[in-house]
């Protein structure tokens, strides 16, 4: 491919920029949104935003999708571009789902379990009728209601069937895991690094992957095994104390779903798990993440690969949206040249073509 | 050092105005904001996988008598961090511990699990009962 | 190790693109003698120059060998972040203060990747535009002299052996007090 290299055009780029900044800015009669607004009441947004963006400030996604004027694939470009202009202080340890100061946490699997089912802060059982009182500005909501929370522990439901040992385990290890954003990404790809990008990938793009493992493009017979979303505290262990401290909380969901499994040679029939682990409250994320995740272990487990879910090159080479959005809004640059010979091959091949219809 | 990560530098300054005054101090490194990746396990408790990055601000000083002090705390606060890097240093000293424990962290602690308390019991509040179901089987 | 510790750069950012441009002079130019503003503060016995380089360049990507003791290591992976390695073969940089790994010790990166070599920083007694080495090669229009006090012996014929591996083979970045030059592996050195 070739471009040509462009002068001019600097002033109307600034006026561009001038008319995109009173676009952004509405109506001046309007109060303008702060930052914290749209962090607080935007919250699913911004979580969006540092999923997608893999990286977790809410000041600055809220930041990104004002500036951004709410398009948030642009906001998460820009919390990426962002973070390029930090340093990495290291790694967390991994983070403890098992221990989450839970708000939410569900299955389809179990009625009874332990700790039981709590509906957290949903949408589910909402009637999907536009609120017409939230046009009105009116007082806040009353505070929720609390009740007596006891001391129920939450196990994992994948621990229940791994019990009766009717769960597959884990690969376990502690090797380091490999890094998308120090190396690029190289298929075959390994169960982490295949996690690492679909946590960042595109929530619409995972989203139709995982239904169409639904509805037969591939094997697929998924149960929600758990869902919960809630606080998980963030652990270093900085060389200069050599000891774990805790950098603060940050919220997760995380969605084990679960697979049969029709057992191979070595292994009898069991379920096998799909894994999704998202910032933020991202339960749709997390559920497709889970999905694509168990669709992807197709060559692992020994299973016929067919579906473009299965097939890691499909899937983790056009998951990332800000990658895609590059190449796909790359076709706005000037091709003028690259142009020029397609439109000389027209003229010749039109002219040829008239011409033979002519004899 | 959990209680001043997940503390506000307002919330660790109106602790400190009840409190006889910090100790001066140099900085040796920072505040400085960067990253730390965030990293979960495969399957919940399987090996670790990278899954994002989490803006971190850390801070590391020295007080007069040479004591060191280090503070990391998610987010960009970069008064949270050098604040409670101070406050890591005067809590190793054996004699004021008790008292710094007892004019700053405790009621930070309180306050926050008090936060933690709110939040499990609107969970709670959100459990479903299956009773109805119980007695129509 | 915390009673002892000291700080690093006052403005990590300015401060080290300062640096980093001193060190990119001193690599465009061979022998052309740098100067550092301010250095930290360091331990003995890392010198302002030396100190400043490390802390410019290395990080948590890059694993140094050092000979400067273990609270100038200390220091050092404090502030930059960077893994200390107890092989020089294992280092990105290697910083030496008294005789230096030989330099067919150190990783010269291989004919895919000669950028993946290591840079030896040697930290010498004293350096001077006058006498001493006569220095030939690229960004070199005649021959630059380099009066390098405190080189270890022969260090010119280990460095012709180093420039033999070209594409591959060591960079070179000298210091002594704040004053700094630079040998990229293009360079040819002969005993003035």
């Amino acid at each position: 491919m070739a471009y040509v290299a462009v002068k001019g055009g600097e002033r109307a780029i600034e006026a561009a920029h001038a008319w995109l900044a009173e676009e952004r800015r509405g109506d001046p009669m309007l109060p303008e949104l702060t930052v914290p607004q749209i962090a607080q009441q935007l919250g699913l947004a911004v979580d969006r935003v540092m999923a997608e963006g893999a990286c977790h400030d809410r000041g600055l996604a809220a930041l990104a999708i004002k500036q951004a004027r709410g398009d948030l694939i642009e906001a998460a470009f820009l919390l990426r571009a962002y973070r390029t202009t930090l340093p990495r202080f290291g790694a967390s340890l991994p983070l403890d789902t098992g221990a989450m100061r839970i708000r939410r946490r569900i299955s389809a699997t179990y009625k009874d379990l332990p700790g039981g089912q709590v509906l957290g802060p949903t949408f589910d059982y909402t009637h999907r009728l536009l609120d017409f009182a939230l046009a009105a500005e009116g007082e806040p909501p009353p505070p929720a209601p609390e009740a007596p929370a006891g001391d129920a522990t939450m196990p994992r439901v994948t621990g229940i069937l791994a019990r009766e040992g009717l769960m597959a385990s884990e690969a376990p290890g502690e090797a380091e895991p490999p890094d998308l954003t120090r190396e690029p990404l190289a298929c075959p790809a390994d169960r982490p690094l295949r996690l690492q990008a679909l946590a960042r990938g595109d929530e619409g793009f995972l989203l139709a992957l995982g239904y169409s493992t639904q509805r037969g493009y591939g094997n697929a017979h998924p149960f929600v095994g758990e869902i919960r979303l809630g606080e998980v505290a963030v652990e270093i262990e900085p060389p200069e104390l050599g000891f774990p401290i805790e950098i603060g909380e940050i919220t997760v969901t995380e969605c084990q779903m679960v697979n049969q499994f029709a057992g191979s040679r070595t292994e009898p029939p069991q379920f096998t798990r799909g894994y999704g682990l998202v910032f933020g409250h991202g339960e749709r994320k997390a559920m497709a993440m889970a999905l694509v995740d168990r669709a992807l272990r197709a060559r692992e487990l020994g299973e016929e690969a067919t579906a473009p879910a299965q097939s890691e090159e499909f899937v983790l080479y056009h998951c990332d949206n800000v990658e895609a959005t590059g190449f796909v809004e790359h076709l706005k640059l000037p091709h003028y040249v690259d142009f020029q010979s397609e439109l000389e091959k027209i003229r010749q091949m039109r002219a040829t073509a008239l011409r033979e219809a002519a004899e | 050092m959990g209680v001043l990560a997940r503390a506000t530098a307002a919330e660790i300054l109106a602790r400190l105005a009840e409190a006889p005054a910090l100790p001066p101090h140099r900085r040796l490194r920072g505040p400085e904001t960067g990253l730390v990746m965030a990293r979960g396990r495969q399957g919940g408790d399987g090996a670790p996988f990278n899954l994002g990055e989490v803006a971190v601000t850390r801070c590391s000083v020295r007080l007069e008598d040479g004591t060191v002090g280090h503070a990391y705390a998610s987010g960009r606060d970069a008064r949270q961090a050098e604040l409670a890097a101070v406050l890591d240093a005067v809590l190793q000293d054996p004699a004021r511990r008790a008292a710094w424990l007892a004019a700053v962290i405790e009621p930070l602690a309180a306050a926050q699990a008090g936060r933690a308390a709110s939040q499990a019991a609107k969970a709670a509040a959100t459990r479903v009962q299956f009773l109805t179901m119980a007695t129509m089987r | 190790m915390s009673a002892t510790l000291t700080a690093g750069f006052a403005d990590p950012a300015l401060d080290a693109q300062r640096c980093f441009r001193a060190v990119l002079e001193a690599m465009a130019r061979p022998g052309r003698v740098q100067r550092i503003a301010a250095g930290p503060e360091a331990p003995p016995p890392l010198g302002p120059a030396a100190a400043t380089v490390l802390l410019t360049l290395a990080d948590a990507d890059t694993p140094v060998w050092l000979d400067a003791g273990p609270q100038a290591a200390a220091w050092l992976r404090f502030h930059a972040g960077c893994p200390i390695v107890a092989a020089p073969g294992e280092a990105g940089f290697a910083l030496a203060c008294g005789a230096p790994p030989p330099l067919h010790d150190l990783a010269p990166g291989s004919e895919e990747e000669p950028q993946r070599s290591a840079t030896l920083i040697l930290q010498v007694a004293f350096l001077a535009e006058e006498g001493g080495w006569r220095l030939t090669g690229p960004g070199i229009e005649h021959e630059h002299r380099l009066r390098v006090d405190g080189a270890p012996p022969g260090f010119a014929a280990d460095w012709a052996g180093n420039r033999a591996l070209f594409p591959r083979g060591i960079d070179l970045i000298l210091c002594a007090g704040d004053r700094l030059a630079a040998l990229p592996r293009t360079t040819r050195l002969e005993i003035g």
